[in-house]
C-alpha cells in the first residue's frame, strides 16, 4: 500500500520533477505513507466520514448582483494579456 | 475531414475476419444524451457577478469566479431551486441530502483548476422525459440524474486557420462565463432514433423555457449536448461500443451528426470492423464527425466533497412547495391538444412552443368548442400577421373571444373564408367583434338558394363559351365559373352552395 | 508605548493621551530597530498604515471610540489586504497584489487597528518552523539561533519582539499555537467556522482558521470578539451568536474542571520541560481548578489523519497557482509544459511534498484507503473529544513537546510533522484552542531562556469559557509578560 508512483502523481498534479526529486520525494512520501498506514488499525468500518467538522447545511446566498472587479485591475496581474483577454500558451488536446 | 480517418481505418481492418454482412436495418441505434444547460439566474453560481451573455470580455468577473487566492464560493439559492424545478417537471426524485464535490483537472479557462460539480449525490435523481413523434405516437427517455455545476470561461484560439484549437499558437481567455450555473442532465441510453433524439431535446427545451429555468439557446451556448451513440444487432441485449459526439450547435446539427455517426458505425460493423470508443467532434461544414484528441492529461478527476460548501438538504415540504410552483407543464398541454383536441402533433407543438399561443388557443377554443378550426386560424392568418407585424397574437386586436366568434361565423357558413380573412386583418388593427361587423356591414355569406340561383343564371348567361366547354367534358372549368359567381356576388356567395347550384344547372338534362 | 497591550493602546488613543499616528511611528521605529535581526515582516504597508492611523485619529477627534483605536497590527502574509502584495511566502505569488481584503482583517481595521505590514510564514502555511518560507528567514526573538515556530512565525515573532501590538495568524494544525508557545505569546485558534476564511489563502479548507496572536489573553479576546461571527462570503462560517469573550474574563478557576489527557502523559518529555508543565498544572489547581483524567484513545492517530486530509485539500486548493491568470509564469512550449515548469519553479519542497501526497490520497484506487479512512478517523477523534468534554470544561496539555528548536534541526519531514502532535487533534475536531505562556526552560549549554506554552482547549463554540480560564491562569501566574526578552538588546546591536 505504500508504493507511490511519484512520476504519475506529479503528472496529475502538474509538477515537473527531476529524476533526483522523484527519488527523494518517493523516499520521503514512502516514509509518511508508512506512518499514516497506522490508520488501518482503527475500527472504521461502521464509522461515517467527516468532511466538515461543523455540521451545517443549505448555506446559500440570494441571487443578487454585486459589483464586479475593474477589468484593468484584473488584467494588470496577468502574466500575459492581449487586449481585454488573458493570453495563455498553446493548448494541446481538446476538452468539452 | 473524412469519416474514414486514420484511427477508424486502422481499427476496422484489425479485426477484418470475414463474417456474414447484415443489412443496415439489422442494427438498433442506442443513444443517451448529456445536456449542459445554463440556468437563467441574475448572477453566477457562486458569486454576485452578472450571468449575462455577450458582455465585454472579462468584465463580469470578481475574486470568486476568477479563483483568486483566498476567495470562497457561496451557492446561489435560485440556481439550486431552478434545477430542482427542472427535475420535478420530469418527475425526478429530490434526495433529502445532496452535496458539492470538486472535479480536479487543469484547464486554462477553468480558474481554480477544479470545477465545483456534484459527483455521487446530485440534486435530482431519475425522472422521465416524454415526447411526441410526428406520427402521433409517444416516446420517452429516462433521466439518470440532473446535477449542478459551474461553467468554465471561454477560450478562443489564435493563430490557427479557423479559430480551431488544432494549429493554434496561443489562446485568449474570457472569464465572463466562468461560474455561470450549469445543470447537467444525463439521460439513460433509451433513445433509439435520430427523430427521438431531437424530440427529446425539444421536450427538454420546451419545459426549461416554460419554467424559466433557462433560455436554452444553443447558438449562445446556453444548451450544449453530447450524444453517446452505439449500434447493436436487434435482439442483442449488451450495448455495442459507443462514441461520444460533441460540438453540435443546433438541433438540426444534432440530427445531422447522429445520422452521420449511424452511417459511419454501420459501415464499420458491416465491413466486420470494430467501433473505437472515443470522443468525436461534429464538423458542421464537412457534415461529418472526426475524432477529437483526448486531453494528454490522465483522466483522474480526484472528486472529493468541496470543504468550502455545505451540503444541500431538502425537506419534503420544500420539495412540495417547488412542485406546487411548477404549474401546468408544456407536456400536459401537448397531451391535451393531441389526445383531447385531436390536433396533429406538428400543430400541437407550434401552439405550445409559440409565445402565449397555448393560453390564447385554450381561451378561444374553449369558447368556440371547435379546436381544429381555431388552430387553422391561429396557425394560419393570425400567425402570419404576428410575423409580419412582429406582434404576438395575444397583444393584437383579435381577442380570443373575437377569434371564437369568427370560428363560429365561419363554421355556420355565415361568412366565407375570404370574408374571414379580411375580417381578421381588419380586427388585428382595429379590434372589435366580427359578428357585429358582419351584421352592420352585411358581410354575411349569401346562402339563400334563390338569391344564389339568380347570380348563377346571370353567370351562365354571360359565359356561354365556357358552358359549352363544360358540357363538352372540360369539367375543370367549374372553378372558373364558381369564381365568376363569387365575383358577381361581391365575394359574399357561399362557394359550396354556388358550385352545387352550377353543377345542378349544367348537369341537368336539357 | 510599543510594549503596551492592545487594550491599553486603544484606551490611550480613544482618550487622546496619544494618537494613532504617534503609535504607528513608534511601532515603525521599533521595527526599524529590531526587524533586521528578527525578520518578522515580509513587507511593510506604510502608506496604508499612515492613512488608516490618520482616519482613526480623525474619528477619535469626532468623538468616536474604536475598540482597537490605533492598535498596530501585523498580518500574516496569507491574508489578502487590498492593494498590497500578498505572497504566502511563495515565489509563485511573489509580486501579486491582492485586489480585495480578507473579512477578518477588514473587521479589525474597521475597529481601528492599523496594519503595519505582512509577516513571514512557512510557504502557504505549511510547516512548523517558518523555515519553509521562500521569501525570508524569521528568527526566534528569545534565541536567534532558533526557529520562531510555524507557520505563523512572522506574526508571532513580531508580537514577541514588540514589533506589533497585535497580530493575525492562521492555524490549520497548530500554526498559531505552536509558534506562540515557542515565542512566549498568546496564540488563539477559535472554533472552525467562527472567523471568516474569506481572503485567507487556503491551505486546507476544512481546517484553516484565522486567530489572534497577542501579548495577553485579554487582547486575544478583544480581537476575537471583533472578528468572530457569520460572514456571508464564507459559507462555512457559523450563524450563531458570539458571546463577547472580553466580558467573560475571570481571575480564578473555582468550579472549573480541567481535563488531563491520559495519552498525553508528561513522561515522554525532557525532564525540565516536564517539570514546567507539572508546575503549570499545579498552578491551575492552586487557582481552584479541579482535575479529571480523560481519555483520547484516537489522539495518537491525529498526525496520520491530518497528513492525509490537509494535503488532499491542499492539492486541490493550490491547483489554481498555474501561471495563467496571476503570479509567476515560466513559459513553456504549450499550456501543459507551462503549468509544470511554473509550479516546479514556484513551489518549494514542502509544498510539493504535500501536493504530491494529497494528489495521491485522492487518486483513483487510493481514495478509500487513504482519504476516506482519514475522514473516518477524524470522526472518531471528534467523538473522543466530545466524550472527554462530558467530564471536563477544558483540556490542558503542552502546546509542543519541546521549546523552540535550532534552525535545520528537523531535516526529516515526518519528525517535523510530529511537532504538531499536541495541536493537530483539536484542529481535526474543530475545537477552540490556545497557547498561553507557562514558563521557561534554558537548554543545556545556552544562557537563553526559552518559553513554553500551555495549550488549553474547549468544546466547540466555548471560546468565552476558554478565554476566561486562560485569563485566570495568565493573571494567576504572570508568565505572559514576566520576562523581558534577554536577547533583544543584542538584536538591536546586531543590526
Ligand atoms: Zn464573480
Amino acid at each position: 500500500m505504500s508504493d507511490i508512483d511519484v512520476a504519475y502523481v506529479a503528472k496529475l498534479a502538474r509538477l515537473a520533477l527531476t529524476p533526483a526529486e522523484i527519488e527523494r520525494f518517493g523516499a520521503q512520501l514512502g516514509a509518511l505513507l508508512e506512518h499514516v498506514g497506522a490508520l488501518a488499525e482503527l475500527p472504521t468500518a461502521d464509522v461515517a466520514a467527516t468532511a466538515q467538522v461543523i455540521a451545517q447545511s443549505n448555506v446559500t446566498r440570494e441571487d443578487l448582483a454585486v459589483p464586479s472587479l475593474d477589468r484593468e485591475t484584473v488584467l494588470a496581474q496577468a502574466p500575459s494579456r492581449e487586449g481585454p483577454y488573458f493570453r495563455v500558451p498553446r493548448i494541446i488536446g481538446e476538452e468539452a | 475531414m473524412s469519416p474514414m480517418d486514420g484511427a477508424y481505418t486502422r481499427a476496422s481492418t484489425m479485426d477484418a475476419a470475414p463474417r456474414v454482412t447484415v443489412a443496415a436495418t439489422a442494427y438498433e441505434v442506442v443513444m443517451g444524451i448529456e445536456c449542459h444547460v445554463e440556468l437563467k439566474t441574475q448572477t453566477k453560481m457562486f458569486c454576485g457577478c452578472l450571468n449575462a451573455f455577450g458582455a465585454e470580455p472579462n468584465t463580469n468577473v470578481c475574486p470568486i469566479c476568477l479563483g483568486l487566492p483566498g476567495a470562497l464560493p457561496v451557492p446561489n439559492r435560485a440556481a439550486i431551486e431552478l434545477l430542482v424545478k427542472a427535475g420535478l417537471a420530469f418527475g425526478a426524485e429530490v434526495p433529502a441530502f445532496s452535496k458539492f464535490d470538486r472535479k480536479n483537472y487543469f484547464y486554462p479557462d477553468m480558474p481554480k483548476d477544479y470545477q465545483i460539480s456534484q459527483y455521487d449525490m446530485p440534486l435530482t435523481v431519475g425522472g422521465i422525459v416524454h415526447f411526441w413523434r410526428d406520427d402521433g405516437s409517444r416516446g420517452s427517455c429516462r433521466l439518470t440524474r440532473i446535477h449542478l455545476e459551474e461553467d468554465t470561461g471561454k477560450s478562443s484560439h489564435a493563430g490557427s486557420r479557423d479559430g480551431r484549437i488544432a494549429g493554434s499558437t496561443y489562446s485568449l481567455v474570457d472569464f465572463n462565463r466562468a461560474g455561470v450555473p450549469l445543470m447537467e442532465c444525463v439521460s439513460e441510453p433509451d433513445i433509439r432514433s435520430r427523430e427521438d433524439a431531437v424530440a427529446y431535446l425539444e421536450a427538454l427545451k420546451r419545459t426549461f423555457v416554460a419554467l424559466g429555468v433557462s433560455d436554452v439557446k444553443m447558438e449562445e451556448g446556453s444548451l450544449r449536448c453530447d450524444v453517446n451513440l452505439s449500434l447493436r444487432p436487434y435482439g442483442q441485449t449488451e450495448y455495442g461500443t459507443k462514441t461520444e459526439i460533441k460540438n453540435m450547435n443546433s438541433f438540426n446539427s444534432v440530427a445531422r451528426a447522429i445520422e452521420s455517426e449511424i452511417a459511419r458505425q454501420t459501415s464499420i460493423l458491416e465491413s466486420g470492423g470494430r467501433v473505437v470508443q472515443e470522443t468525436r467532434g461534429w464538423d458542421e461544414a464537412a457534415g461529418a464527425t472526426h475524432p477529437m484528441r483526448s486531453k494528454e492529461q490522465a483522466h483522474d478527476y480526484r472528486y472529493f466533497p468541496d470543504p468550502d460548501l455545505t451540503p444541500v438538504e431538502f425537506a419534503p415540504s420544500d420539495v412540495a412547495r417547488l412542485r406546487q410552483a411548477l404549474g401546468a407543464l408544456p407536456d400536459a398541454h401537448l397531451e391535451r391538444l393531441i389526445v383531447m383536441d385531436k390536433l396533429r402533433v406538428e400543430q400541437a407543438r407550434q401552439i405550445v412552443d409559440g409565445p402565449g399561443l397555448f393560453e390564447y388557443y385554450a381561451a378561444a377554443a374553449g369558447i368556440s368548442g371547435k379546436p381544429q378550426a381555431t388552430v387553422n386560424f391561429l396557425l394560419g392568418d393570425l400567425s402570419r400577421l404576428a410575423n409580419e407585424t412582429d406582434t404576438p397574437v395575444f397583444s393584437s386586436g383579435v381577442t380570443p373571444e373575437a377569434l371564437a366568434e369568427l370560428v363560429g361565423l365561419s363554421d355556420a357558413q355565415t361568412i366565407n373564408s375570404k370574408t374571414a380573412k379580411d375580417l381578421i386583418a381588419r380586427i388585428w388593427v382595429e379590434g372589435g367583434s366580427p359578428g357585429a361587423i358582419v351584421a352592420a356591414e352585411g358581410l354575411g355569406q349569401l346562402s339563400d338558394a334563390g338569391a344564389i340561383d339568380a347570380v348563377v343564371s346571370e353567370v351562365l348567361a354571360g359565359n356561354a363559351k365556357t358552358v359549352d366547354d363544360y358540357r363538352a367534358g372540360k369539367t375543370k372549368v367549374m372553378g372558373f365559373l364558381v369564381g365568376q359567381v363569387m365575383k358577381a356576388s361581391g365575394g359574399k356567395a357561399n362557394p359550396t352552395l354556388a358550385e352545387a347550384r352550377l353543377r345542378e344547372r349544367l348537369d341537368a338534362p336539357r | 508605548m510599543a510594549d503596551r497591550s492592545a487594550a491599553e493602546v486603544a484606551r490611550a488613543v480613544n482618550a487622546r493621551e496619544t494618537s494613532a499616528v504617534e503609535t504607528l511611528e513608534a511601532a515603525y521605529a521599533r521595527i526599524a530597530e529590531r526587524d533586521g535581526a528578527i525578520g518578522a515582516y515580509l513587507a511593510l504597508t506604510q502608506d496604508l498604515a499612515r492613512a488608516r492611523a490618520e482616519r482613526v485619529d480623525a474619528a477619535v477627534r469626532e468623538g468616536k471610540r474604536l475598540p482597537l483605536a490605533g492598535v498596530p497590527l501585523a498580518v500574516k502574509d496569507n491574508m489578502c489586504l487590498e492593494g498590497t502584495p500578498t505572497t504566502c511566502a511563495s515565489k509563485i505569488l511573489d509580486g501579486w497584489i491582492a485586489p480585495y481584503t480578507a473579512t477578518a482583517v477588514q473587521r479589525l481595521i474597521d475597529a481601528g487597528a492599523v496594519p503595519l505590514g505582512k509577516t513571514n510564514l512557512d510557504e502557504f502555511a505549511m510547516g512548523s518552523s517558518c523555515e519553509n518560507s521562500a521569501l525570508g528567514k524569521t528568527a526566534n526573538p528569545w534565541d536567534r539561533s532558533r526557529v520562531p515556530g510555524g507557520s505563523s512565525g512572522g506574526s508571532v515573532a513580531a508580537v514577541a519582539a514588540g514589533e506589533a501590538t497585535l497580530a493575525l495568524g492562521s492555524d490549520t494544525g497548530g500554526s498559531i499555537r505552536e509558534p506562540a508557545a515557542f515565542c512566549g505569546v498568546v496564540g488563539f485558534k477559535p472554533t472552525y467556522g467562527r472567523v471568516s476564511r474569506y481572503g485567507l489563502i487556503a491551505f486546507a479548507s476544512s481546517l484553516d482558521q484565522i486567530g489572534p496572536i497577542a501579548q495577553t489573553v485579554e487582547d486575544a479576546a478583544l480581537a476575537y470578539d471583533l472578528m468572530a461571527g457569520k460572514d456571508p462570503l464564507d459559507a462555512t462560517t457559523v450563524d450563531r451568536e458570539v458571546e463577547p469573550a472580553a466580558a467573560g474574563l475571570r481571575d480564578d478557576l473555582r468550579g472549573v474542571r480541567v481535563g488531563i489527557v491520559k495519552e498525553f502523559g508528561l513522561d515522554k518529555l525532557e525532564p525540565d520541560v516536564r517539570a514546567c508543565y507539572e508546575q503549570a498544572y499545579d498552578d491551575l489547581r492552586k487557582l481552584g481548578a479541579e482535575f479529571v483524567e480523560v481519555g483520547l484513545p484516537t489522539a495518537d492517530y491525529g498526525v496520520a489523519t491530518y497528513y492525509l486530509i490537509a494535503p488532499a485539500e491542499c492539492s486541490s486548493n493550490l491547483a489554481r497557482f498555474d501561471g495563467m491568470r496571476y503570479g509567476l509564469r515560466v513559459e513553456g512550449p504549450d499550456v501543459g509544459a507551462t503549468y509544470e515548469a511554473t509550479r516546479a519553479a514556484g513551489f518549494g519542497d514542502e509544498v510539493k511534498r504535500r501536493i504530491l501526497i494529497g494528489t495521491y490520497a485522492l487518486s483513483s484506487g487510493y481514495y478509500d484507503a487513504y482519504y476516506v479512512r482519514a475522514q473516518k478517523a477524524r470522526t472518531l477523534i471528534a467523538a473522543d473529544f466530545a466524550k472527554a468534554f462530558e467530564a471536563c470544561d477544558v483540556i490542558a496539555c503542552p502546546a509542543a513537546a519541546s521549546p523552540a528548536f535550532a534552525f535545520n534541526a528537523k531535516a526529516d519531514p515526518v519528525s517535523m510533522y510530529l511537532m504538531d502532535y499536541y495541536t493537530i487533534p483539536m484542529s481535526l475536531a474543530g475545537l477552540p484552542s490556545l497557547s498561553v505562556p507557562c514558563g521557561y526552560v534554558t537548554p543545556a549549554g545556552s544562557d537563553k531562556p526559552l518559553p513554553l506554552g500551555l495549550e488549553l482547549s474547549a468544546p466547540l463554540f466555548a471560546e468565552r469559557a476558554l478565554l476566561g480560564i486562560a485569563h485566570a491562569y495568565e493573571r494567576g501566574t504572570g508568565h505572559a509578560r514576566a520576562k523581558q526578552i534577554p536577547t533583544l538588546a543584542d538584536a538591536v546591536s546586531a543590526r
